[in-house]
């Protein structure tokens, strides 16, 4: 077929940022159905409190204080996520190394507390449905948590290396992104495991 | 925003004809050999794999109907024992549903989205690499187990507590829910490859109402799989994890609910339905505007029907349990939502006829399929509207009627279409044309095949024959009609061998294709037959719903991307409007480590929760290798 | 017409209808529910074959109307286009006001279908791989009876049965009298139904329950209300002994061999509870959960290997020497 050139993208930039990006719909995706993920997790323990009389089943409800200091973590670590964002865009790459190690630092701490808080479930996995979904859904947030904090680790070594090239500030605010949706995700969970049993 | 990249280097601008062609194969061609084959990240080479792994598995699942129905043609037959009947049938079913229905459609969404919406590759290509090899080794995990006599015997619903560790001491119940983990991550990396494709790499100018009837059944089809299927990840996972660590999920001397399984089950599996029957309307869509030669007549309340029975698919999954005991209020509540669902395939089936009244039909084979299609939908759904029925199911539920119903509405409903998008697409995809002859005797022997074998079926539910039965006794009166459908089944089955014939003959012989054979009017007919490896020379600009008819003359492109590297074209969601020119990442051996790593490691955690610990450093590692940049001009930018 | 096509046509015609009757069918009711389901089943058949035949007549009238001359693929009239428009979303609109009326007619067959009574015949179900167990529960235990894979009813009385399985899923159906409803461990679900007429009905497990699914029957067998008081007083009373000395043999040798560890016969030191109750098995119909006709011979040839007759059964095959085995099904036989 003939063809007649009617415009020229030359000028266009070879990378953007947020919506203007491929990885960030991507990432949008995965979230998406992550989130559905969570939601059917929640559907089930919902399910169960629903058909058992008794809830918790056979155990006290879990100690209080690693969900709700993960809680506080995970709000306040949303501040130095954004800082880091703001530099990516900026480009300012001192910052980003600076943001990218706090918000390592950040999740494997969080990681260290969620130890504390499985050896504080007060039931374990094969007592009872409570105790099998209580881990499940944990465990189910774990996995996303340890897999970012893998992310950012890996992230904060490449921007200390040569490949710190301006297309990974836009990895950068994709890692950003999906920090939030971690911390997003936690917060239904931890009304729904720390404060269901006690009502 | 990022600065402008110095003009360093050679864009498609000041190149033409051959040489910007050869130039353009030379960045995007998959390398030669062995180890090019297995770094692949071409969307039409992985498509093609795609869709002959599905095919692979359609036969296998074939063989084992026809086993089914030789074992049923008459009473008390002993040609398979239960033993093996339970087995098959349950293959058969995870077989049709997760290795061959589901994959198939995603495969020529993966071949086709990208040339339909005028890209250079799909978005992700090494994601799309990885999800080719996950599908292939999970269905090779079940196959393998099923010739090592660990086929799961439970069912493809596989409902506690006969899986249960207690009721399936063996790992027959294990290997079939790992399958399940292995396919949907599979699918719902296509899918949101899809999305994201259909987001952001359209050609520009292709707004949201220009965009392909095809591309829009797999944007809608894609999001029900985001959402439909984490509810089976949940059961298969909670599943392995009541058999393998103890967990009380399904144990309701412990808390637990069988029922929890079937909601969770039927959550995902009734939005399934709907993820293979809406790519066989998108299909169909394609294959009558270009045979009956004129758009598809309300182009917009097909998409609304798309959209609303992609919502409304999430509303009606209750209706697969209206006998285990709820509420009655709440079941005759899911019949209407279930009935409701009539309405936007009704729609649909008006607007396809409207197009057929006032078009100019072509009879060639896929028109054929698409009618065959009509005739066997509808009565289908109508079966399904039956189904819906509380007082009505009460009586066929897990009868042979329901049996009937569901191959009317999948083989009716995606199979055939399925067929004709073969004769439709196999020009674009081999650069030959299947026999026209060969393709009317197949026609005409799966149209009578088909209801041969699966009319009766209905009388058979109605005369109390129930499903899953690996024989019954001889004064039952259901012999008579059990042997016609088995002959109805063999004349089908000749029906797929015939289209087989015709493939491996036409590959060779068929005639010449051309660039567009049927005279039709999307953008993958706008590129060779087959495709280059870049698909298009330049990316088209998109002024019309149907641009090859708007313009037949000429295509209207844009210029300005690279030579020297990866490049595709970004742009905005709604309006197609050029945004950005991203790098499209090499071929990589990376995808099929990490596909292996996470095998083993899926493998080995139905043997034992350590494969936790000592599975997840390997993928780590692999997962590092895929991202970790190459130095190249790519990843560089 | 040619002789030949009219018989082929009045045997395609008949086949239906004949294939309509029978002990398990739900085409031929014998209860109040099964007739209601059936009546309703008839509502929806009529407006699918209407709503199919329409289908197929506009598609053939598109495929054979004489068409336009040939032209561009897109010289398209606006007004056509419009007026089919308009067509699509009357035919929409006629789809919802159908299938909301046959929402309608549904739920009101529904109600019907599900309505409870008081003055019930209460039975209790148990589903076992794959065997049913029966229990009639009155208020004095003296008047409480269990038996196996037959269920005798009065006709014209409403009869109420609590289903609740001792394994897997299981589901209940007879389709002569109603539809099913599945028996779910750690959940009661019940079921009523009234069966009009006196005869035999055939039910038979419809949920896959393992490897033996296909042979889960049972027999329903309504009765007479005076004949089924008759048949409950004796199921009440504990089994014969055994009358002559064949029979006594027998007796000691379903002792001596094993049969009674899981086989309960009242009035007897037999009183093992994991297989079906055979207090009195003679008087059945079948054996094997409906598999075979009860018979010296069937039993004999169960009793001797009943994994060959039922393959994974729970049954465990005994040695037996011949004038043994005639000895248990003379003794077995008497339980009447």
């Amino acid at each position: 077929m003939r063809q007649t050139i009617v415009r020229n993208v030359s000028e266009l930039p070879t990378y953007g940022y947020g919506p203007r990006s491929g990885p960030w719909w991507g990432a949008m995706g995965f979230m998406a159905l992550e989130g559905m993920g969570f939601a059917i997790a929640i559907g089930t323990y919902l399910y169960l409190y629903a058909v058992n009389p008794n809830w918790p089943i056979g155990a006290a409800p879990p100690d209080l204080w690693p969900g709700t200091v993960e809680a506080a973590v995970y709000l306040m670590s949303i501040i130095p996520n954004e800082i880091t964002n703001r530099a990516a865009h900026r480009q300012d790459l001192a910052k980003v190394r600076v943001g990218l190690v706090v918000m390592a630092l950040i999740g494997i701490a969080l990681l260290v507390l969620r130890g504390f808080e499985f050896a504080h479930l007060n039931t374990r996995w094969d007592n009872s449905a409570y105790g099998s979904i209580v881990w499940l859904i944990l465990g189910l947030h774990t996995t996303h948590l340890a897999t970012d904090v893998g992310d950012t680790v890996v992230l904060a070594v490449l921007m200390f290396t040569r490949h710190a090239k301006p297309r990974r500030f836009s990895d950068v605010t994709d890692n950003v992104f999906y920090w939030n949706f971690v911390v997003l995700a936690w917060l239904p969970l931890y009304a729904l495991l720390d404060w269901v049993p006690r009502l | 925003m990022s600065a402008v990249v110095d003009r360093d280097e050679l864009r498609d601008d000041v190149l033409n004809g051959l040489q910007l062609s050869s130039q353009l194969e030379r960045i995007w061609r998959t390398p030669s050999g062995l180890a090019g084959a297995l770094m692949s990240v071409d969307h039409k080479v992985i498509g093609r794999r795609y869709i002959a792994t599905a095919f692979v598995f359609l036969l296998l699942g074939g063989i084992l109907a026809v086993l089914m129905r030789v074992q049923l043609a008459g009473p008390e037959k002993t040609f398979l024992s239960a033993d093996k009947y339970n087995q098959i049938f349950t293959m058969h079913g995870s077989t049709m549903m997760f290795l061959f229905a589901v994959p198939v459609m995603e495969a020529f969404a993966v071949y086709l989205v990208p040339l339909m919406v005028g890209t250079r590759n799909i978005a992700f290509p090494r994601l799309n690499a990885f999800s080719y090899w996950m599908f292939l080794f999970g269905g090779c995990f079940l196959w393998i187990s099923f010739l090592f006599n660990v086929g799961p015997d439970v069912g493809w619903f596989s409902y506690v507590p006969l899986s249960s560790l207690q009721f399936t001491p063996t790992k027959r119940a294990d290997v079939w829910a790992q399958m399940i983990t292995f396919t949907e991550v599979a699918a719902l990396a296509v899918s949101v490859e899809i999305v994201v494709t259909v987001f952001k790499l359209r050609a520009p100018g292709m707004t949201l109402d220009r965009i392909p009837l095809f591309v829009w059944a797999m944007l809608v089809t894609s999001f029900l799989v985001m959402f439909a299927m984490p509810s089976i990840m949940v059961a298969s996972t909670s599943l392995i994890l009541d058999r393998l660590v103890n967990t009380r999920f399904y144990d309701p001397s412990s808390g637990g609910h069988p029922l929890l399984w079937q909601h969770l089950f039927w959550f995902f599996g009734h939005p399934e339905v709907y993820i293979i029957f809406i790519p066989g309307t998108g299909m169909v869509s394609a294959i009558l505007a270009t045979f009956a030669r004129r758009p598809v007549i309300g182009y917009p309340v097909v998409i609304l029907s798309l959209i609303g029975t992609g919502f409304l698919s999430f509303g009606l999954w209750v209706h697969h349990m209206f006998v285990t005991g709820l509420p009655q209020l709440g079941a005759g509540l899911f019949t209407a939502s279930s009935m409701l669902i009539a309405v936007p395939s009704g729609l649909q089936i008006f607007c396809w006829l409207a197009t057929l009244w006032d078009g100019r039909p072509v009879y060639r084979t896929p028109l054929l399929f698409v009618i065959g299609f009509l005739v066997i939908f509808v009565l289908g759904g109508l079966s399904g509207v039956m189904v819906a029925s509380v007082p009505i199911d009460t009586q066929v539920h897990d009868t042979y009627f329901v049996v009937a119903h569901f191959h009317y509405v999948l083989i009716g409903g995606a199979v055939f279409p399925l067929i004709g998008a073969v004769y439709y697409w196999f020009p674009k995809i081999a650069g030959r044309m299947l026999s026209e002859r060969l393709g009317r005797w197949n026609f005409w022997l799966a149209f009578i095949g088909f209801n041969v074998a699966f009319f009766p079926m209905h009388f058979l539910g109605l005369i109390g024959m129930p499903r899953r039965v690996y024989t019954y006794t001889a004064d039952m009166d259901w012999a008579h009609l059990n042997l016609l459908s088995s002959i109805g089944a063999f004349v089908f089955a000749l029906s797929f061998a015939l289209l087989l014939v015709n493939v491996i003959y036409s590959l060779r012989k068929g005639a010449l294709a051309g660039d567009n054979p049927w005279n039709a009017s999307t953008l993958e007919w706008a590129t060779s037959s087959p495709p280059p490896p870049q698909n298009f020379d330049r990316i088209p600009v998109v002024k019309h719903r149907d641009p090859l008819w708007a313009d037949s003359e000429s295509l209207p492109v844009v210029a300005g991307l690279s030579v020297e590297r990866r490049e595709v074209l970004l742009t905005s969601l709604a309006e197609a409007e050029p945004q950005t020119r991203e790098a499209s990442p090499e071929p990589s051996i990376w995808p099929l480590l990490t596909a292996i790593a996470t095998t083993v490691f899926f493998i080995g955690s139905i043997f034992t929760p350590w494969a936790v610990l000592w599975g997840t450093p390997p993928m780590a590692v692999a997962l590092i290798g895929w991202f970790w940049p190459s130095g190249s001009k790519e990843d560089e930018e | 017409m040619k002789v030949w096509v009219r018989r082929v046509l009045s045997v395609c015609a008949t086949l239906p209808l004949t294939a309509c009757a029978g002990r398990q069918s739900a085409l031929d009711p014998q209860g109040l529910q099964s007739d209601q389901i059936r009546h309703t089943l008839f509502i929806f058949l009529v407006v699918a074959a209407v709503v199919w035949t329409a289908v197929v007549i506009a598609l053939g009238g598109a495929m054979m109307r004489r068409k336009r001359a040939a032209g561009q693929p897109l010289d398209l009239h606006q007004a056509f286009e419009e007026r089919t428009g308009r067509v699509i979303l009357a035919l929409g609109i006629a789809t919802t006001v159908t299938v909301l009326g046959l929402s309608f007619v549904s739920y009101a067959g529904q109600r019907t279908v599900f309505a409870k009574d008081a003055n019930v015949l209460t039975l209790k179900i148990i589903g076992h791989q794959w065997w049913w167990e029966v229990r009639y529960e009155a208020d004095s235990p003296h008047q409480s009876f269990v038996t196996a894979n037959e269920i005798r009813i009065p006709t014209g009385q409403p009869v109420k049965v609590e289903l609740e399985s001792a394994d897997v899923i299981h589901s209940f159906w007879v389709p002569s009298l109603t539809g099913k409803m599945d028996l779910i461990p750690g959940q009661k679900n019940e079921l009523q139904f009234t069966a009009k007429n006196a005869g035999v009905y055939r039910g038979q497990c419809a949920e896959f329950c393992g490897l033996q699914h296909a042979h889960m029957a049972f027999a329903v067998l309504a009765l007479p209300p005076d004949e089924f008081g008759r048949w409950r007083e004796h199921e009440n009373q504990s089994a014969d002994s055994p009358a002559d000395q064949l029979g006594k043999q027998g007796e000691a040798l379903f002792r001596a061999r094993g049969c009674a560890l899981c086989h309960n016969v009242s009035g007897t030191l037999a009183g093992g509870q994991l297989g079906p109750d055979l207090t009195h098995v003679g008087s059945r119909t079948t054996i094997a959960a409906g598999t075979l006709p009860n018979t010296p011979a069937t039993l004999g040839g169960w009793i001797s290997d009943p994994q060959h007759v039922k393959p994974g059964n729970l049954m465990p095959k005994m040695p037996l020497q011949s004038d043994e085995l005639i000895a248990i099904i003379h003794y077995l036989e008497q339980l009447k």
